[in-house]
């Protein structure tokens, strides 16, 4: 039992750092800076669902999880290509 | 092995929050990178490493089930990771955008 | 002559482009073999998931059989290679990435940075041992790779204190240029 809330408190702390990186996002000078702090927040976010799933004993989620890891490592490809060479 | 995934769960928190203060303490886009994918790929795999730890203590299939995709949830961030801060670097490099108080620019010389 | 050269270059072709089709439904099926367990009675998997994750397996390996056999993937699947990979993974590479967070907590603190792009050539040749070394140049200290040139193989790497502005490879990033030829040259 207490290792579950364990992993839920543990959850709860990386998406407080979500909202730190969140602060980076809005106030980032460049589309670069931006660039950087969405590519930390889904790595955040896959610890995340990772924690949550082991918590509430959902393994669905994990594979959400291995998904998203992968999709967004491919979101972050075309926004760097985008950054490269404009919108072609 | 309680114990060992208390002090994985703390390492990964300690470290992400490393990373997500990194964000805000370096003043150009490269050092962020350095800050952000160096801490944030450790923290989450000690994070990944814990839920491992707690699958192989609960057992069974559910819990066997658990540390499958936790072990290649953590091959996946290994090897994403920094692939996609070296695409940001390079990208930011071509928009055009200077290191921070760079003593030297062996990039911009060579004009690409 | 000349037709019977034509026909059995023809022929070690189709053997080529057989093998590389069975060798990526190998991989595809065994992670969706790894991913579907524990789901029936035929050993741990269910007969539906048997006969879908053969197809979409089959399907994936006629897609993507050219992206990975082009240059120089065959070596990668000695397990020699893999067990020295698995060394280099616990030993030094994790060593150098806990020593990498430390440094990056240090200057976070203090804040005290020298930053600079710099060049070297670490002779490596195929795609997988440059993608190794620049994985790894990125996860250990101070370092970051931002470019890497196709045909030279030179490295461009923001180090975050320089130390010497013609860095020789040793001084960069240590063994590594050694552990990435045994690995995957």
């Amino acid at each position: 039992m207490i290792v579950e809330i364990s992993l839920a408190v543990a959850a709860a702390v990386l998406l407080a750092y979500v909202l730190v990186c969140a602060l980076r996002l809005a106030i980032g000078p460049t589309v670069a800076d931006r660039a950087v702090a969405v590519d930390t927040i889904n790595t955040l976010i896959v610890a995340i669902m990772i924690l949550v799933g082991a918590a509430f004993d959902l393994v669905v989620i994990m594979d959400v999880a291995l998904v998203y890891a992968l999709l967004s490592f491919v979101g972050t490809l075309y926004v760097a290509r985008y950054l490269e060479e404009g919108l072609k | 092995m309680t114990i060992l995934m208390y002090v994985f769960l703390a390492i990964g928190a300690v470290f992400n929050g490393l990373g997500a203060v990194a964000l805000h303490r370096f003043p150009d886009v490269y050092t962020r990178l350095h800050g952000a994918t160096k801490c944030t790929t450790f923290g989450s795999i000690f994070s990944v490493l814990a839920v491992v730890v707690y699958g192989a203590m609960r057992g069974g299939p559910v819990g066997m089930n658990m540390v499958i995709r936790a072990a290649l949830a953590l091959v996946f961030l290994l090897l994403t990771n920094p692939t996609g801060s070296h695409a940001l670097a390079r990208a930011a490099h071509r928009a055009g955008i200077k290191p921070f108080k760079a003593v030297v620019d062996r990039l911009e010389e060579v004009g690409k | 002559m000349l037709a019977c050269f034509a026909r059995s270059l023809y022929t070690f072709r189709a053997v080529r482009r057989v093998a590389e089709v069975a060798a990526t439904f190998a991989i595809a099926f065994s992670v969706y073999l790894v991913l579907t367990a524990f789901s029936g009675g035929i050993g741990l998997w269910s007969l539906e998931e048997l006969i879908g994750g053969a197809v979409v397996s089959f399907l994936v390996a006629l897609a993507s059989r050219r992206l990975l056999w082009e240059r120089g993937g065959w070596r990668l699947l000695n397990p020699i290679r893999w067990f020295v990979f698995l060394v280099y993974l616990l030993g030094p590479f994790l060593l150098a990435m806990a020593k990498a967070n430390l440094d990056v907590a240090y200057r976070v603190i203090t804040g005290r940075i020298n930053p600079g792009i710099v060049r070297f050539n670490p002779g490596l040749r195929t795609d997988a041992g440059r993608t190794m070394l620049a994985n790894s140049i990125t996860l250990t200290p101070g370092t970051l790779t931002v470019e890497v040139d196709d045909e030279t193989g030179d490295f461009y790497v923001h180090w975050i204190n320089v130390r010497n502005v013609d860095p020789k490879p040793e001084e960069v990033c240590g063994a590594f240029p050694n552990w990435a030829k045994v690995v995957a040259e």
